[in-house]
């Protein structure tokens, strides 16, 4: 529109800037980097990484799961351990399987998707989106990504030290309730974990704060903080959350780790603490961690929506200060994860009542989406199929989800596969879902070549059925009562337990098709343009070339009063 | 030229500082709060009952009302203390009235052994009502070996528990102890 025909003259003006002086090579320039692109790609790459090893161990549990009785994990153990004992590997096994749910959630939460959204799409699109040459603080920026992979390895380090007294790893899942992580995993392993999320903690909020100050004070003239795109909302949204509730965690798991070592009672009630207090402190920051997962998945939708319908994105401040209202509502309905601790009534039909007012703003962004959509001439390119299906797959997770805030239904449900199948439509289904939105969008942008369109499809059907296949049965077995966490199950759980593995090994193959087509448009090297999507996407990042030039807007882009987002 | 954030945004430099300085500043606080929440917490279960937390009084000022309460006792003992207790028969009174009831305790060891009990009761609603106006759980307690000891309790069941809409069916409130070793004894 007239802000692209505007921008070009800037956009041209670059490539020389580039050459003007010398960009780091080899190691340097990754290692040592303090450039936003270079930044994002590596947490990119990091976020792939940890999603390998996250899926595999999932793989391992659905492959366990698909009969009932024990079939995968005693020889496992036996293997990884070296345990030779039947019965002793039969219960190494049973240990395994719950460090291994651990572990998978943990890597997903922590190393796959914030990585992924936080890390790679903030950095990288959010300082082009506002018109920024870097972010504010460019080698805490650095510093902030090389803290991941060593609090990455301190988590896989947790797997193999003792955790409960003659066994390995932490089995207590990634909420790590006391007294399970405190006298019931007396050894290293835990203190593995804790460490590990300390790092994980601090990089998250160093890259918050980096990336709020560069929304707040290294916008390009003109770009007001109500003409700024959604993304770059979204991004500003979540930092906040990320800067008020990891500490909250940290502060929280440093009181467990005194706990364990030091002879402090913060959650011990032979010293008059309670344990349900770590409860309130985890959930405190544990359900805002969940809107940091999905809000920027919200932005990157919007974008995207708006690009293939050709239309700007319907209710704009709505959908912005919807994101605001989701991340301040996200606090204060923490304990909707404790209706079965004893909280009185009153107190949780406060908390039921809060939880169903995030539905509101939540609904204020899926119609804003198809609103947009509506009458818009729509094409259904891949990043748009990616975007659909995450507005689907994430208003069936909703949906559950207001089933669940009911304390009433909570009742019966409280740990079960309903509970497990609600909290991966919208973050395994929707938040990844966004994430290879965002990737398939930007993926042009950030390469500068183009995937083959139908891979990407093929992808995306196939990661559709499988997904589905994993979870929707899920609901199924939760209704009938079968609870979280556990290797082994009636007989009568078989069914649908089946088919859900069966759709880990349909989701396995899109994950080897996702592979294939990022292979092979790394070979096939098709250029693909300053834009590819056309007169939808009037973001700035697609006035720049692709890949955009070491340092962009060395001359300031000046956003005129038409348009922005 | 350097492209620095200085040369494009003119002090932006110190604008930075100040805004991650602040953001800084926020999230240490946060950390503090998280802190601050442990005596918080403790001070909110005191007065509020929350999680079974009982009350302590000096008498009962509100007199006793007809209807009736039963109170059972109930005992855990920690595995690293080598005591035998044994908890008090179950009470059936009218609300309001001030009782006594008898933990007898023995220390099974050849030591001295001190032990710190802890306590909550059930229905959790319920501990907002619970007073207890003498108890042994208010102060550590050792054992010569082989001592048998009567652990006496005074207490009584506040009458405003007639007002709260959500104990109106109860009739039984269990008060539950838990013994601990004390660390600074051997055990």
């Amino acid at each position: 529109m007239s802000q692209t025909a505007n921008l070009e003259a800037h956009a041209t003006g670059h490539d020389h800037a580039a050459h003007d002086h010398h960009t780091p090579t080899g190691w340097r320039r990754w290692v040592l980097s303090t450039n936003h692109k270079d930044i994002g790609i590596m947490y990119l790459v990091f976020s792939i990484i940890a999603g390998i090893i996250g899926g595999l161990l999932s793989g391992f549990m659905r492959m366990e799961l698909q009969e009932p009785g024990i079939q995968i994990f005693h020889g496992l153990a036996s293997m990884v351990y070296g345990i030779s004992d039947p019965s002793g590997s039969i219960d190494a096994g049973k240990q395994m399987f719950n460090v291994f749910t651990t572990a998978h959630a943990l890597i997903m939460v922590f190393f796959m998707v914030m990585p992924a959204t936080m890390g790679g799409f903030a950095n990288y699109f959010a300082p082009l989106m506002v018109g920024a040459p870097d972010t504010a603080f460019p080698r805490i920026n650095n510093i902030a990504f090389w803290l991941l992979p060593v609090a990455f390895i301190l988590l896989l380090m947790s797997l193999f030290f003792e955790g409960a007294p003659g066994s390995t790893g932490f089995g207590g899942g990634w909420t790590v309730y006391p007294p399970l992580s405190t006298v019931g995993h007396p050894g290293p392993a835990m203190d593995f974990a804790i460490l590990s999320l300390h790092v994980a903690g601090v990089s998250s909020i160093l890259g918050a704060i980096n990336l709020i100050t560069t929304i707040l004070n290294m916008r390009a003239p003109g770009m007001t903080i109500h003409k700024m795109p959604l993304f770059a909302w979204s991004v500003l949204v979540t930092a906040f959350l990320l800067l008020l509730a990891l500490p909250v965690l940290a502060g929280a798991i440093t009181m467990l780790l005194t706990d364990r070592n030091f002879g402090t009672t913060f959650f011990a009630p032979e010293g008059g603490g309670d344990p349900v207090l770590f409860q309130h402190l985890f959930w405190f920051f544990g359900h805002p961690e969940v809107y940091i997962m999905i809000l920027p998945g919200f932005g990157i939708v919007s974008h995207i929506v708006s690009t293939f319908s050709r239309k700007p994105i319907f209710g704009y401040m709505a959908m912005a200060y919807a994101m605001v209202a989701i991340g301040f509502v996200g606090f204060v309905v923490w304990a909707h994860h404790m209706y079965t601790t004893g909280l009185s009534l009153d107190v949780q039909r406060y908390f039921v009542a809060a939880t169903m007012v995030i539905a509101v703003p939540t609904g204020v962004k899926i119609f804003s989406w198809i609103a947009t959509m509506w009458g818009g001439s729509i094409t259904f390119r891949l990043p748009m199929l990616w975007a659909i299906g995450f507005i689907f797959l994430f208003t069936v997770g909703g949906v559950t989800g207001v089933v669940l805030a009911n304390a009433g239904a909570d009742r019966a449900l409280h740990d079960t596969y309903y509970v497990v199948a609600h909290f991966h439509y919208v973050l395994s289904l929707g938040a990844v879902f966004s994430i290879f939105a965002g990737w398939y969008y930007w993926y042009p942008k950030m390469f500068g070549y183009m995937y083959n369109e139908f891979l990407g499809k093929l992808h995306f059907w196939t990661m559709f059925v499988g997904v589905n296949l994993i979870f929707f049965p899920q609901h199924f077995l939760g209704l009938a009562g079968m609870p979280r966490r556990y290797i082994d199950y009636p007989d009568a759980f078989t069914l649908w337990n089946r088919v859900s593995s069966i759709g880990y090994y349909v989701t396995f193959v899109a994950m080897i098709i996702f592979f294939y087509a990022t292979w092979e448009a790394s070979r096939k090297k098709r250029p693909a343009g300053d834009n590819p999507w056309g007169d939808g996407a009037t973001t700035l990042e697609w006035t720049l070339s692709s890949p955009p030039p070491f340092h962009q807007f060395s001359t300031l882009p000046k956003i005129d009063s038409t348009n922005a987002h | 030229m350097t492209l620095t954030a200085e040369t494009t945004h003119p002090n932006a430099e110190k604008r930075n500082r100040r805004v991650g300085l602040t953001l800084m500043g926020v999230a240490v606080g946060m950390v503090g709060l998280a802190f601050a929440s442990v005596p918080l917490y403790q001070l909110f279960c005191q007065v509020t009952g929350y999680g079974g937390t009982t009350q302590t009084a000096e008498a009962n000022p509100k007199g006793v009302i007809a209807r009736e309460m039963k109170v059972r006792f109930d005992v855990n003992i920690e595995h690293s203390l080598n005591w035998t207790v044994k908890p008090a028969a179950a009470i059936t009174d009218q609300i309001g009235r001030v009782d006594t009831v008898n933990y007898i305790a023995t220390n099974n060891s050849d030591k001295p052994l001190t032990g710190q009990a802890i306590f909550n009761v059930v229905p959790e609603k319920a501990g907002v009502y619970f007073n207890k106006i003498e108890c042994f759980c208010f102060t550590e307690q050792t054992l010569q070996p082989g001592e048998t000891v009567e652990m006496p309790i005074v207490f009584f069941v506040d009458p405003d528990i007639d007002q709260n809409h959500e104990l109106k069916t109860i009739k039984e409130i269990t008060l539950s102890y838990t013994f601990y070793a004390s660390d600074n004894e051997g055990s």
